[in-house]
């Protein structure tokens, strides 16, 4: 079959087995390494990706599921070199230790803060229940997303400062 | 002076590459022409083949070979087994070098337990491979089964292995038995417990998976693998197992994701992939999935423990003696039983002086997933029986669990101490943990928290539990007594460029332990150079110098100290080439930051890349001096590190459904020198998770006939994020007198005493329904249980005694 979607905001085609997953279609086909497997039953979280802008584990779609839609995945999450902010918060805090969970966390993550830009701790902790991690103990995943929102408030508020003073120079 | 820079929270080099998905791991790896693996495993727990019929199997689309032990005859040897259980007689399966063996990377005749590999398909891709595997038509004739070590020793049990009569691997003891029984049968108090310390599944994130590739042109041979030990593991396969010269194999381990122990051993689809790419002329590759991993690679603990502690009635501790039955599995792993007997054994006093010790390990082999280590492995096991038992005492007596800790503690000025079991403890202050933990839990405060809960229905309990564990593996010469085939040191390289620039490589190999971090401070620090400045290499047999691996809480103490040593001997090297440049007297050379110069002439000064420049061209260097900085050492402690510490655990038990829901959970650990605190806190917090698993949700379960029934995360739960409490830590520092950096190891040492913190806590809970003990995992089901049944029991008659060995559950 025939399937045509954008991925990381670039239009890709390709002719694929009906059968062949989501997953596969982005490591096997396409060649992102990026999104992992860990289960094959859908629990782990390690391979969610994004399909029209919210996240899923991608083992648990057909590839011709997201034909014609907008997929990212963890390679198309920093820009230009330049890692997110939710991204530069995990290094900030340790909130990785092998990465085999952590491109899958992350694109969790960011449907999350996109939703729901100033979550609590127990959201946090509710929200990362899809996404399971052998490594860190989740604390600090936690402390990652609480400074990277704590970060996105402060450079909101920075940008709305500065759209005001320009509107007020104007 | 420079910025310190060892001990300093210096974020993870490598994590950028892991945030960006660019991190490769074993299974991201593509190479040219590379063909798919898939392995049919075992459907019955005991079996004799009789017949594999792959005929159908290998007209299926894409199917490239499809090979049976058969076809394995005289080409490949039985995996073997490294680490026995040390001075006693032992028996194993066979390998023809007279070693213990583990089995063969096929079965050959029999299957021992679902997971045996019986067939391998080769595919041009990965889901023609699996759908092949369905063709394979085996014809089995299933022989009686036995999964329980205990039931496994009884006359008339199935037998597992011709060389394994009763199927008793060894019978292993420590300590003494007989000033042990004595104390025990003249004791004033005697307590008694048995319980069973369940087998659970590490399950690191990433699967296991295997590359091989063969060059025909050189006959070399490379294996990518997910291992922890990629030296060792060369030195295993190619001279043990697949019987190629040891210079033909190149074995490179990617990323690892997550290892916890499972990852250092050699396992049958490492030598069928080398194996099979040199006889299909491609590379060929093999991914594990879920499943797979569960019901093949080594599972943890297993033991079923009968312990018993005796002593005064004012709370000293006279005696302690421990029976256990350790389920090996139906294969000796890598090193399974070593870890099975010695690491448990040895550790069962944990930080008590106790006069009278004595364990006993029968190691026994049973038709299920043969057994590994589990982080913390052994030390967990020692330290859940010695910490419960120590509560049960405390309440037999009427006294403070606190205060029995404190009244049987070594005392600080005891170290080195000598636990008459095997250990020599380095150093420690344990008190000093139990102090600070009681501080931060406000221990005094309890009983007022406890009334409190109640009035919302909960029941609250604290729960203590204090841990010494052996780690950094080990001084070679003691491990061979114990039972080790094979050298225990590491290694470290470095090279100054001519340019200035700095490469280290070690031995080890990191799993999500930072080393490429940690371990640049330590020459950052050394040498006084920029960390932008040290390139790292680990964990590829060609270009690092060889080094036994990641296990054992050991790279830190081990290679650590290999890599200060290196950069001494560079620093060394240094200081004479300048004393000779300077004209001036060696004594009177310095290196310090990064410069060498001449006390008291602060005009002769050179920096390091100017040394490096000048030892790289070689024109004016000391008489006998070999040109150019690369120095390499091999480090062999004197002896283990002994990291040490105090947890506290507060629960809640829901009385309604006997939930029981971890609201604090306070760790006071002492590592010795701390190079990185951001890494050796990571490394705490995902050990106490791990331990946190084991203790209230994870368990293996296998059915009579071998099946495991929970053998995916649907039916197998490892902790999420709502599992756990937010973590409260501080440590102390004792430094290991066994390293010049004071350094002991820490990768697992949270895991040893989490367990027994977190059911004494429950126990607590429950102190009032005289409930003495629940076998782990303590689900809301056995809680729920375990009151409504003593409850009946109270109803009955009030006075009547509980039983102090009730077990509650299974």
């Amino acid at each position: 079959m025939q399937v045509l979607m954008t991925v990381n905001g670039k239009p890709m085609s390709a002719e694929i087995e009906p059968r062949m997953l989501l997953v596969d279609f982005i490591r096997e086909t396409l060649g992102l390494m990026g999104t992992k497997i860990g289960c094959d039953t859908g629990q782990c979280g390690t391979c969610t990706i994004q399909v029209n802008g919210r996240s899923v584990k991608s083992c648990l779609l057909l590839a011709v599921q997201a034909d014609h839609s907008d997929v990212k995945t963890i390679e198309g999450v920093a820009q230009n070199g330049q890692l997110h902010m939710l991204q530069e918060a995990f290094w900030e805090k340790h909130g990785l230790q092998c990465g085999f969970c952590t491109p899958g966390m992350i694109m969790s993550l960011l449907d999350l803060l996109e939703h729901n830009p100033n979550p609590s701790e127990d959201e946090i902790r509710s929200w990362l229940w899809g996404s399971l991690c052998r490594c860190t103990g989740y604390q600090s995943v936690v402390r990652a997303v609480q400074y990277a929102v704590e970060k996105m408030q402060q450079a909101s508020v920075a940008e709305f400062a500065t759209a005001q003073a320009q509107t007020r120079s104007t | 002076m420079a910025q310190k820079v060892f001990g300093a929270p210096i974020k993870g080099r490598a994590e950028p590459q892991m945030l960006r998905g660019e991190a490769q791991f074993t299974a991201d790896i593509t190479l040219p022409g590379m063909l798919h693996m898939a392995i049919l495993r075992s459907q019955h727990g005991h079996a004799h083949i009789k017949n594999i019929d792959t005929s159908a199997a290998l007209k299926m689309p894409g199917v490239v070979r499809v090979i049976t032990g058969a076809d394995l005859e005289g080409k490949m040897m039985p995996l073997p087994c490294v680490w026995i259980p040390g001075g006693v007689e032992s028996h194993f399966p066979p390998h023809p070098y007279g070693l213990p063996g583990a089995g063969y990377a096929l079965a050959k005749d029999k299957v021992r337990y679902i997971g045996d590999g019986v067939a391998a398909v080769v595919a041009e891709t990965r889901d023609q491979a699996h759908s092949a595997l369905a063709a394979i038509r085996v014809d089995y004739e299933p022989l009686p089964v036995v999964v329980d070590a205990e039931e496994a020793l009884k006359e008339g049990a199935p037998q597992l292995h011709e060389a394994v009569p009763h199927n008793l691997n060894a019978d292993w003891t420590c300590g003494n038995k007989e000033t042990t029984d004595q104390a025990i049968a003249n004791a004033e108090v005697v307590v008694n417990l048995s319980l069973y310390n369940q087998r659970t599944i590490n399950n690191p994130l990433e699967p296991r998976s295997a590359i091989g590739s063969y060059d025909p042109i050189t006959d070399e041979y490379t294996l990518w693998a997910t291992t922890q030990s990629p030296h060792n593991h060369r030195f295993l396969l190619a001279y043990l197992v697949l019987g190629i010269p040891f210079n033909k194999l190149r074995v490179i381990a990617p990323n690892v994701g997550g290892s916890f122990g499972t990852k250092g051993y050699i396992y049958p689809d490492m030598a069928l992939v080398i194996f099979l790419a040199k006889e299909l002329g491609r590379p060929v590759k093999w991914v594990d999935t879920r499943t797979g991993l569960m019901q093949s690679t080594v599972q943890g603990r297993d033991h079923k423990q009968h312990g018993t502690i005796a002593g005064t009635k004012d709370g000293k501790i006279t005696a302690l003696r421990c029976t256990s039955y350790a389920n090996l599995g139906a294969y000796p792993s890598t090193i399974g039983p070593g870890v099975a007997t010695a690491l448990m054994g040895r550790s069962i006093s944990g930080v008590y002086a106790i006069e009278n010790a004595f364990c006993e390990v029968y190691a026994v082999f049973t038709n299920i997933v043969p057994l590994g280590a589990q982080r913390g492995s052994g030390r967990a096991e020692a330290t859940f029986l010695v910490e419960r038992l120590v509560d049960l005492y405390a309440a037999e007596i009427g006294m403070d669990p606190a205060e029995v800790r404190y009244k049987n503690m070594i005392a600080p000025q005891s170290f080195p101490y000598d636990n008459h079991l095997g250990w020599v403890y380095d150093s420690g202050n344990y008190q000093a943990t139990l102090d600070r933990a009681l501080e931060m839990v406000e221990y005094s405060n309890i009983k007022a928290r406890k009334a409190e809960a109640r009035q919302r229905g909960k029941r609250l309990g604290i729960g203590i539990a204090c841990f010494v564990a052996i780690c950094g593996v080990g001084p070679s010469t003691r491990m061979s007594k114990e039972g080790m085939l094979g050298g225990t040191w590491e290694s470290a390289n470095i090279r100054v460029y001519p340019t200035g620039e700095v490469s280290m490589t070690i031995g080890s190999k990191s799993t999500g332990q930072s080393h490429e971090t940690t371990f640049a401070q330590i020459v950052a620090e050394e040498l006084g150079v920029d960390m932008n400045m040290i390139q790292f290499f680990q964990s590829d047999t060609q270009r690092a110098p060889y080094g036994q691996g990641t296990y054992g809480s050991r790279s830190f103490s081990l290679a650590g100290p290999a890599l200060q040593l290196t950069a001494h001997k560079i620093k060394e090297k240094i200081r004479k080439a300048a004393a000779h440049m300077f004209e001036a007297a060696e004594e009177d050379v310095v290196y310090e930051d990064g410069k060498v110069f001449v006390k008291d002439s602060p005009q002769k000064v050179k920096t390091l890349q100017e040394m490096a420049l000048a030892l790289w061209y070689g024109w004016n260097l000391p008489p006998g001096m070999e040109p150019n900085l690369d120095e390499t050492s091999f480090f062999d402690p004197p002896d283990f590190n002994y990291p040490f510490g105090s947890h506290i655990a507060i629960v809640e038990i829901d009385e309604q459904t006997g939930q029981v829901d971890l609201v604090r959970y306070v760790a006071v650990n002492d590592a010795g020198n701390v190079g990185n605190p951001l890494v050796v806190d990571g490394q705490i917090e995902g050990s106490i998770a791990h331990a946190i698993g084991q203790v209230l949700i994870e368990r293996a379960v296998y059915d009579e006939q071998g099946n495991l029934l929970t053998n995916n995360f649907m039916t197998y739960a490892i902790p999420r994020a709502t599992d756990v409490p937010r973590y409260e830590l501080d440590r102390t520092v004792t430094p290991t007198p066994h390293n010049a950096l004071g350094m002991k190891g820490v990768g697992e040492i949270a895991t040893v005493p989490p367990a027994a913190a977190i059911s004494n806590a429950v126990c607590d809970a429950l102190s009032d329904l005289g409930v003495k003990h629940i076998d782990m995992p303590i689900t809301a089901e056995k809680v729920w249980r375990a009151m409504r049944d003593a409850q009946a029991v109270k109803g009955n008659s009030d006075k009547k005694n509980v039983q102090q060995d009730q077990r509650v559950g299974k």
